[in-house]
């Protein structure tokens, strides 16, 4: 909770108050003197600061959030637009390198030191060293360009009255999704991997074998389980990352995604969505964080007893 | 009934990688346990008894060549497949470890993990497992065993989980009981009891004890017979009393020596010193042809080096491997 | 065996190694000798094929594709080297003072690295570039500072972990100051996990550098930037799908070369290791 409120002021204080005054920054330099009046009084900018920083936070907790100087929509409305491609986005991601990562990284720890593992690794260590949006650009080059299985951008919506429809929309976001996720799935999957050969060296594995459970039990029900919550803590951390890989990939798709917007919206110094989007997206991953946390302690029991 | 040994452990010989080649960490064990008798195997850290235990269990690390023979029941275990060694291992072989405190896995209950065993080898049900793990823990006498048939192991101390570890390694009611050090990491108040345990159940359910041990003390209150090994060989083997009485072997009477005692008589007036023994385990790369103990004896001689020593009978089933028996036994 | 020699028979650091040395030679090269003058632009000899006159072909202003990845080495470098500098001379001082004070400096330190991570670096970069205006230094400048709370927080780990050890015990009853002991032991003893992350930390910078100058933000024109190079080689897919793969592949093989170092020293460093004669 102090986080969220801390990260509020920062974003405030860096969007708001250093880079002048805000109006100047919006319209630019050769705005005329009346214009930058007109939007000094239209967004209260006249008035000191903390008083507009508690109008903007009572504005988040009631979802009024202004209106886009740019666009002049209502920032809500905005931001409700592109969650439904950036959410389902986000999704996807997570659920892709999930799979890759936990499949790939449980399978190179019961090959270790074998080929299996090390073919893993090798591909693991590309995983990380390729730029997503380059592995985009790649991706679009073979399937979109190549092969023409899927369009090299766009998104045509979710409803099917507008060309759109569900499987379209899917399709549209899943080269992107793939993108976002190869990096990631990387990371995780030598984490998996080191988390699972870890526990596999702990004494209560070999009570377990001696107990006369077969590897592949063991594997399932004593090991998983227990290399869990280190990988868990990376996931957490990886999601924040995954939300900032949007940005980026939004951008090579050309997906109307709330990543694609904030960053339109700093090029057009459209200060009032950048810093709610920002809020936004904050906030998320804070809340994921605390998921996280929560998620511990359902894993583990020993942790039950300290405060959460 | 049979009269045939429960467990028949001839030529045994174990060969590791090791970071610097190829190295015996047992060279030729040879042991015989008769149903329901009890035998210790003693020696200082890197003699290989831990090795011998993993080796019966057959969960030696990945790349271990076994040979040899190993026959429990009469059922030949060196080469025997996983699958076949699974069923063995928590059904007729129970085995407990030294570490009570990380041998429990941390997020399973107490109950879940002593009912595991009864489960995976009996195919019992949730509910007839649970009840059964119950009476175990009553049987290892854990106290407010229905309580913590929910608990995790971080709300047991050691002492208590070590009698955990025993009412799993007993749950299917195994021939053979395996003890490797079970006593050692606990309190020396807790060791008594956790001792006194395992002679009672073993006494109860006529089943087999092999008890590893560094300890003396330990084995003369556990078991009939010892193997007191060094180098990855057995280097005596008789009754505990015998061995006790006769010394034979320089190590075992190195062993003996260097136990601290309180109340020895003063030597010149002054305090005695602890006896040690001279030098330090070679590694297992550098094991040397013959005898193992060589570099560290008092009555070496140039053959000791030359070809691993036969076993000589001291006494009625007592033998040692040395060819300087008679020296030895004079200078007592 | 030395260090040096222990280093190079290792796998991942020797291929890591060559790698960054390719690097940093071919940034070196590019202020002796390029193929062409990277900024020569000759439109009439525009997208052009591999050939024996243009070895990458050309790009859509015709300028040599070959010069300006050699060129745009020197960006990579350049991020590299500051950005890993400032998160280095900031982050350390802190996790240092965290370490020695402990106390509530230790407190705001960590809160401030938590709460520096809880900020996705990338974003907050390209909200800065945009602000104070794109270009090579304000990207230096944001992804450095969000290497600081990187270092800190391993710098603190790792020195507390020294200040527990006996011999610093030893040097405190000697009446040592905690700034003598910071120097001459904590220092000393970190020096290795610190220069792990920094190879870590420079292949982050040059991702994070290549994907600020794809969005627009970062090295601007007419300085080559394999980053910008992906954007305009974007744009021309259909026509030229060739143009996409060179840059991608320079920024590729930088990462993977000091990510390779990186896990080739901390192997190098690890004291189980060290002990096996």
């Amino acid at each position: 909770m102090a986080t969220l409120v801390a990260a509020s002021v920062v974003i405030f204080a860096v969007l708001d108050i250093l880079p002048g005054n805000a109006a100047d920054v919006m319209l630019g330099e050769s705005a005329t003197v009346e214009a930058r009046q007109a939007l000094i009084a239209r967004l209260g900018l006249d008035q000191p600061a903390p008083l507009r920083y508690f109008a903007w936070l009572k504005g988040l907790l009631t979802g009024e959030l202004g209106e886009s100087v740019s666009y002049s929509v209502p920032v809500a409305e905005l931001i409700n637009e592109r969650l439904v491609v950036t959410a389902p986005l986000a999704v996807m991601a997570m659920g892709l390198t999930s799979v890759f990562a936990l499949t790939l990284g449980i399978y190179a720890a019961s090959r270790h030191n074998r080929l299996g593992d090390v073919g893993v690794m090798g591909l693991s260590q590309l995983g990380i060293a390729i730029p997503n949006f380059w592995f985009a650009i790649l991706l679009i080059l073979l399937f979109a360009v190549k092969l023409q299985w899927f369009s090299a951008g766009g998104f045509p919506g979710w409803s099917e009255d507008a060309g759109g429809g569900p499987w379209p929309a899917f399709k549209a976001l899943l080269l992107p999704a793939l993108a976002l996720a190869v990096v990631q799935a990387a990371i995780l999957a030598r984490i998996t991997r080191s988390a699972v050969l870890d526990v596999m060296r702990e004494d209560f594995v070999r009570t377990a074998r001696a107990k006369g459970l077969s590897q592949r039990q063991v594997l399932w029900r004593h090991v998983l389980r227990n290399a869990f919550v280190p990988v868990l803590t990376v996931m957490g951390l990886q999601f924040a990352n995954l939300l900032t890989g949007t940005v980026v990939i939004e951008n090579v798709f050309s997906l109307p995604g709330l990543g694609r917007l904030v960053f339109q919206a700093i090029a057009n110094r459209d200060l009032i969505v950048v810093r709610n989007v920002v809020m936004l997206l904050a906030a998320a991953v804070i809340v994921i964080n605390f998921v996280v946390d929560v998620l511990y302690v359902v894993i583990d029991p020993r942790l039950k007893g300290h405060a959460a | 009934m049979s009269t045939a040994p429960l467990l028949a452990v001839t030529d045994l010989r174990v060969r590791l990688n090791t970071a610097r080649g190829p190295a015996e960490a047992l060279r030729g064990v040879d042991i015989t346990l008769a149903r329901g008798a009890t035998l210790g195997l003693i020696g200082e850290s890197g003699c290989g008894k831990s090795m011998t235990a993993m080796a019966l269990m057959g969960l030696l690390p990945t790349g271990a060549e076994v040979s040899g023979s190993i026959r429990l029941n009469g059922q030949e275990l060196v080469g025997a497949g996983e699958a076949a060694m699974c069923a063995l291992r928590g059904d007729r072989i129970g085995m407990v470890f030294q570490e009570p405190m990380t041998a429990l896995n941390p997020l399973h209950t107490i109950g879940d993990q002593v009912a595991e065993p009864l489960r995976l080898h009996r195919g019992m049900g949730r509910t007839t497992a649970r009840a059964e793990a119950l009476r175990l823990l009553d049987r290892v006498r854990l106290p407010q065993a229905a309580q913590r048939m929910d608990a995790y192991p971080h709300q047991l101390s050691g002492g208590q989980r070590q009698r955990v570890t025993i009412a799993m390694a007993l749950a299917c009611g195994p021939d053979l009981l395996i003890a490797d050090e079970p006593t050692t990491a606990l309190d020396v108040t807790i060791q008594g009891e956790i001792l006194d345990l395992i002679h009672e159940l073993v006494a109860d359910s006529g089943m087999a004890l092999l008890m590893i041990s560094h300890d003396l003390g330990v084995m003369a209150r556990m078991v009939t017979r010892l193997l007191v090994m060094y180098g990855g060989s057995v280097i005596e083997s008789g009754p505990t009393d015998q061995v006790f009485a006769h010394l034979a072997h320089p190590y075992t009477r190195g062993l003996f020596a260097a136990r601290p005692r309180l109340g020895a008589p003063r030597v010149n007036g002054r305090k005695p010193r602890l006896t040690t023994i001279p030098g330090r385990v070679p590694e297992l790369a550098d094991m040397p042809a013959g005898c193992p103990f060589a570099d560290r004896c008092a009555w070496v001689v140039g053959a000791c080096r030359a070809v691993l020593p036969a076993a000589v009978e001291v006494g009625p089933a007592h033998e040692a491997r040395c060819i300087r028996l008679d020296a030895v036994g004079a200078s007592s | 065996m030395s260090l040096v020699h222990r280093a190079w028979r290792h796998k991942s650091f020797a291929i890591g190694g060559v790698l960054v040395l390719l690097l940093i030679a071919t940034a070196l090269l590019s202020f002796v000798w390029t193929p062409y003058p990277a900024a020569e632009l000759d439109i009439p000899n525009k997208l052009q094929l591999p050939s024996a006159a243009h070895w990458l072909g050309t790009d859509s202003l015709g300028r040599d594709i070959a010069s300006l990845l050699i060129v745009g080495a020197r960006n990579s470098i350049a991020v590299g080297v500051i950005a890993v500098g400032i998160g280095i001379g900031f982050g350390v001082a802190l996790g240092l003072l965290a370490a020695a004070r402990r106390g509530w400096v230790e407190e705001l330190v960590m809160r401030f690295s938590d709460f520096a991570f809880a900020f996705p670096a990338l974003l907050s970069a390209i909200m800065l570039t945009a602000l104070y205006g794109p270009g090579l230094v304000t990207s230096i400048v944001a992804i450095g500072i969000f290497n600081v709370p990187v270092f800190a927080r391993i710098t603190r780990a790792a020195a507390n972990g020294v200040w527990s050890r006996e011999f610093v015990l030893a040097a405190r009853a000697c009446g040592k100051g905690a700034t003598r002991i910071t120097l001459d032991h904590v220092l000393p003893n970190i020096v290795a996990i610190l220069v792990v992350q920094a190879t870590i930390q420079f292949a982050v910078a040059i991702l994070a550098e290549a994907a600020l100058s794809y969005l627009g933000l970062g090295t601007q024109p007419p300085q080559p930037s394999w980053g910008r190079m992906l954007n305009e080689a974007q744009t021309l897919m259909f026509k030229a799908p060739l143009l996409a793969v060179y840059p991608g592949l320079a920024i590729a093989l930088s990462v993977l070369g000091l990510n390779l170092m990186g896990d080739g020293l901390r192997d190098l460093m690890d004291p189980r290791l060290a002990r096996a004669r």
